[in-house]
């Protein structure tokens, strides 16, 4: 077993690293910092109280004004660390601000008032992680009715996704019918047909459906998916025909044959397919933007969109939102990180 | 054309040791063979000299001069890989000609040579061909021409010819020899087929376990070989292995072979100098050995035959002796034996080998 | 198995069973009529019904609605206009100059969603190249930093213009950073050119992952010996990149660069979040122009993006048809199909 050394040393067949290697491994490190980032800033500062949001430069940390207890006082007050007259510095809560004068007192001898001039206190800082953005969006915006919707669409679309799409890539790949390869052909050139070129009279069709403002609205026409069509095909065709073959003679109806064997044989293909499902109806904008008009029926990325309108003044709740809805890809993207990246190559050279 | 020399080569893959220190002089226009089991360095050690592969220590010089730290593109040596790797996307002109390109070669030179590289292969109707659409055969040829295009100092062969069928491999085998007659540049041949290497070499080199057994021309190592080794290596069939006890007597060595109950009439002309046991093997070559009596002197052994294979010109008896030994014979012509038969036969002496029956298996030397 | 995990396991297992016995009945009966080979049509129906509801249908309709007028959305009440709608869009006193034309908000899309397209392919390809490259060397954690790379892919345009929105504010953490070093704060997303550049690093930074790993299996594909026969051949490293990995990577180069300008010409959901369109109409793209026209204003005007729809349709057409060609030819010239 190489040692740690010779493992980092081990480059272009030489024992040292050359120029090109360390070029590669700063290029490497940027783009680490590139990516990873922006994702961790909104994540540090969606732990940020809006008072912290708003310092302007921002600290790496989310940071808060310390506040304490004061007998005779319902609510905790802000700690300052003032410049008394004689110019001693002291601790002392603030009671009340009029103009530039804040009114300070010793929490623990609250009798005594302090005037001191506004710019003759700083705050004392301490680390405060602000879990309030987390619990009051659910409270105060219905972020749960989103969640929901989003899960909802993702989960139900994802497994008629799955079934309709097995079905199809099995007739295509185990049957011979007339116009088995034409069907084959049609279902491939949908993929040319991107949804963006028929909003309008798709519109029309999920209107007269009855499916405006509904959730099924957006789930119905996105189940049909060339790309998985031909992933589970692609993986259908090599399951041998022998074992159809001995299951029918076992009098196993077609239909039995499809859950009973097709379906446990396609696993691998079919978690390929779910996870990219997932991903889609998950990241769905355009098409549920048109759908949906209602906010009640918003899934989180509509909401997301409608709040940065509104919330511009308010990015605490934003950023915890934003947190929220790119947890579940990442949770994936973490777990399944290997899988994802061969089999995205390996779809994408056909 | 170069001589090449390895100093106390030595290479290393982070810990393992993979060439121990090997020390080789190949002369201006030798065609040199290695030749070893699989794992033993032999494609590592060529590797090395392209320049494909790092030397951990020791030096490597190409007509005198230290080639250690010359990358391979500017050592000026040619080499046909196992699979050939052919570029897939050019020509078969364009890859003959894409060394020479590398040399910024003027147009009409590059015509003239890949022109003369291609009737010297019989690959001038195939010249705007792409590899996928020739033959195995023809794609050997064209990794040749490419090497040979740009005039190299030394010929790199690693292993060419395993990919081809026998009756073809047959073919080029001669074609190689042939090319090297012509041309007489400095060839260093790697293959695992010892056929290949008697047929084709001036000299082999036997590699084992990343060390050099031994250095020398196809008879040498076929009469003389110095371990053990060597001599089951060359040759087909084996040789043949037979225990045996020695001791000195007078200015010989007494040997009694395990399957023989007596000890051999006279002794065998071969020096012992040193020895920790008496124990010996002695080793014969299938063809070497008669059948029935011998007029010289030779061992006398017993034999039943366990299995008779002729083919017409040659017969092969695979024996069983007694102690439960195998020995294999090789018999011109056609034998009356069938098996069942017990039979003698005579191992003439002059024939015989003796190795150490220790760790290094080494010959005696004969007298 | 304890048995919380057993009744986990066993409940959708139970629903699952359920379903396959209710749907086994008919399904069996379909078969006595169809017969086996024509089952076939049963299992492919259900996609097949889909696409063509939600796919071949609208394609039709929206020819119709091209080709008709009015605000209604009902196809029989909307009155026949013919070619009406493209000449509106089309209505231009000089195509150069979107300010002379009737619908010059569409104009502005189109050249903006050129100028777009063409940018951000030439250099998310350009990176994706580099970066495939980079990994395709023998270094260290070569399965993380692929990863790396990826992971904005996964990432939902809402949260991926979010992310950026937040570092792009006029006190985001990138003017901090700049008055550190002692500039100036910029407003990044209300100047014009800026917020066209934004929107092309932040698609960039979006997908380049994809086509990173895309380029890397080609790269892969290669074998190293040829890389070794070049050496042998004395090549230069830059010779070995432009004479062999050049050439044979172009299949994937092809590829990548159609897919991404097919994607780069929709390019939406990111940007309508991030700029909005704006500063005015410096970030407004085609599909936009599309939204806008048909769902966003006050009056849907559905015969005005229908037609639109299709001229994006025709472009992306070509496209397609450029990429299928150039796929061939260079195929064809791979392995001297031409040559007899």
């Amino acid at each position: 077993m190489p040692s740690l050394t010779t493992l980092l040393t081990a480059t272009r067949g030489r024992n040292r690293l050359d120029w090109t290697d360390w070029l590669s491994y700063a290029y490497l490190l940027l783009g680490l910092i590139l990516m990873f980032g922006p994702v961790l800033w909104l994540v540090l500062s969606s732990f940020k109280s809006a008072a912290a949001l708003n310092e302007f430069p921002p600290r790496l940390l989310p940071y808060g004004q310390r506040s304490v207890t004061v007998a005779g006082q319902d609510n905790p007050l802000p700690l300052y660390r003032a410049k008394l007259a004689d110019g001693t510095m002291r601790e002392l809560a603030e009671v009340r601000r009029i103009g530039i004068q804040s009114t300070l007192v010793d929490p623990k001898a609250p009798d005594q008032e302090f005037k001191v001039n506004i710019r003759d206190r700083a705050p004392v800082r301490e680390f405060q992680v602000a879990f309030g953005n987390y619990t009051e969006i659910f409270e105060k915006f219905s972020f749960g009715t989103y969640l929901w919707n989003s899960v909802f669409i993702t989960v139900v679309a994802t497994l008629i996704t799955l079934l309709f799409n097995a079905m199809a890539a099995f007739a295509l790949s185990k049957y011979r019918f007339r116009g088995r390869d034409a069907v084959f052909l049609i279902i491939i050139s949908t993929l040319m047909i991107p949804p963006t070129i028929i909003l309008v009279p798709n519109f029309l069709v999920v209107s007269e459906l009855g499916l405006l403002n509904s959730l099924w609205g957006v789930i119905w026409p996105a189940v049909a998916t060339p790309t998985g069509v031909f992933l589970l095909r692609q993986y259908m065709l090599t399951i041998p025909d022998e074992l159809i073959e001995a299951a029918r003679m076992d009098h196993a109806s077609e239909w039995r044959i499809f859950w009973r064997i097709i379906l446990p044989l396609s696993a691998p293909a079919l978690a390929v397919l779910a996870i990219f499902s997932v991903m889609w109806r998950w990241n769905d904008f355009l098409w549920p933007l048109i759908v949906l008009s209602r906010t009640e029926k918003f899934t989180l990325q509509l909401a997301l969109n409608a709040f940065q309108g509104e919330l511009t003044t308010q990015w605490h709740y934003l950023l915890a939102m934003t947190v929220i809805t790119l947890l579940p890809i990442t949770f994936v993207f973490s777990f399944l990180q290997r899988h994802i990246t061969t089999g995205i190559a390996a779809s994408g050279v056909k | 054309m170069a001589s090449l020399e390895l100093k106390q080569v030595i290479k290393r893959f982070g810990d393992a040791t993979v060439i121990h220190g090997v020390d080789l002089q190949v002369r201006d226009g030798e065609f040199v063979v290695f030749v070893g089991p699989s794992g033993c360095g032999k494609s590592t050690l060529l590797r090395m000299i392209a320049g494909l592969e790092s030397v951990s220590e020791g030096d490597l010089l190409i007509d005198g001069k230290r080639v250690n730290d010359i990358s391979a593109a500017q050592r000026g040596l040619a080499m046909v890989f196992q699979s050939y790797a052919l570029y897939p996307h050019m020509t078969v002109y364009q890859n003959l000609a894409f060394g020479l390109e590398n040399l910024k070669t003027p147009r009409a030179e590059i015509e003239t040579k890949v022109q003369a590289a291609a009737k010297l292969l019989r690959l001038d109707a195939l010249l705007e061909r792409r590899p996928m659409q020739l033959s195995g055969g023809q794609r050997q040829r064209v990794a040749i021409g490419r090497a040979i295009v740009r005039n190299p100092t030394i010929f790199l062969f690693d292993e060419p010819l395993s990919n081809l069928d026998a009756e073809l491999r047959v073919q080029m085998r001669s074609e190689i020899s042939a090319l090297h007659h012509r041309i007489g540049t400095t060839m260093i041949y790697v293959t695992h087929d010892q056929v290949e290497a008697m047929t084709m070499a001036d000299r082999i080199v036997v590699l084992r376990g990343g060390r050099v057994e031994q250095i020398g021309t196809p008879l040498d190592l076929y009469n003389r070989p110095a371990n053990r080794f060597v001599a089951g290596f060359i040759g087909s069939p084996q040789m043949n292995f037979l225990g045996a006890s020695a001791a000195a007597r007078g200015a010989g060595l007494a040997v009694t072979l395990d399957s023989a109950k007596r000890e051999a009439d006279a002794a065998l002309p071969f020096e012992r100098a040193t020895g920790a046991t008496d124990r010996v093997r002695l080793g014969i070559r299938p063809e070497h050995i008669v059948l029935g009596a011998h007029s010289g002197p030779s061992l006398a052994v017993r034999a039943t035959i366990e299995r008779v294979e002729q083919l017409g010109a040659e017969s092969f008896l695979y024996c069983l002796l007694e102690g439960g030994e195998r020995l294999t014979v090789h018999s011109p012509g056609q034998v009356a034996h069938s098996s069942g038969d017990v039979i003698d036969v005579s191992l003439p002496v002059a024939a015989t080998h003796v190795f150490e029956d220790a760790d290094d298996e080494r010959a005696l030397v004969r007298r | 198995m304890s048995s919380a995990r057993t009744r986990l396991v066993e409940f959708p297992a139970t629903i699952l069973a359920a379903v396959l016995n209710v749907l086994d009945a008919p399904m069996r009966a379909m078969q006595r009529v169809l017969g086996v080979p024509r089952i076939g049509w049963m299992f492919v129906a259900p996609n097949l019904a889909i696409l063509g509801v939600f796919t071949f249908l609208p394609i039709v309709i929206n020819f119709y609605f091209a080709f008709t007028g009015g605000v209604a959305l009902y196809p029989s009440e909307r009155p026949f206009t013919g070619l009406e709608n493209l000449r509106t869009l089309f209505d231009c006193e000089n195509f150069l100059d979107p300010s002379t034309c009737n619908k010059d908000l569409f104009w502005r899309a189109i050249y903006n969603t050129a100028e777009f397209a063409l940018l951000q392919v030439g250099l998310m390809i350009l990176f994706a190249l580099v970066t495939a490259l980079v990994l395709n060397r023998k270094i260290l954690g070569r399965g993380f930093f692929r990863g790396v790379f990826f992971y904005p892919v996964l990432l939902s345009p809402v949260v991926v213009a979010l992310i950026w929105k937040w570092v792009l504010q006029r006190e985001g953490v990138l003017n901090a950073f700049l008055m550190g070093a002692g500039s100036s704060p910029v407003g990044w997303l209300s100047d014009a050119s800026w917020a066209f550049f934004w929107c092309i690093f932040v698609s960039i930074w979006a997908h380049m992952g994809f086509y990173t790993l895309i380029l890397l299996a080609g790269l892969q594909a290669i074998p190293a010996d040829l890389y070794e026969a070049a050496a042998m051949d004395g090549a230069t490293p830059w010779r070995r990149f432009y004479r062999i990995t050049l050439p044979l990577l172009m299949p994937n180069l092809i590829v990548v660069l159609v897919l991404g300008l097919i994607r780069a010409v929709q390019i939406f959901d990111e940007v309508f979040v991030l700029t909005g369109g704006g500063p005015g109409s410096a970030t407004t793209f085609i599909v936009q122009f599309i939204y806008q026209t048909g769902f966003a204003e006050a009056i849907h005007q559905y015969g005005l993006a229908a037609a639109a729809s299709l001229v994006l349709a025709a472009s992306l057409l070509v496209l397609t048809l450029a990429q299928l060609r150039l796929t061939r030819r260079n195929l064809a010239g791979r392995t001297g199909r031409d040559n007899a």
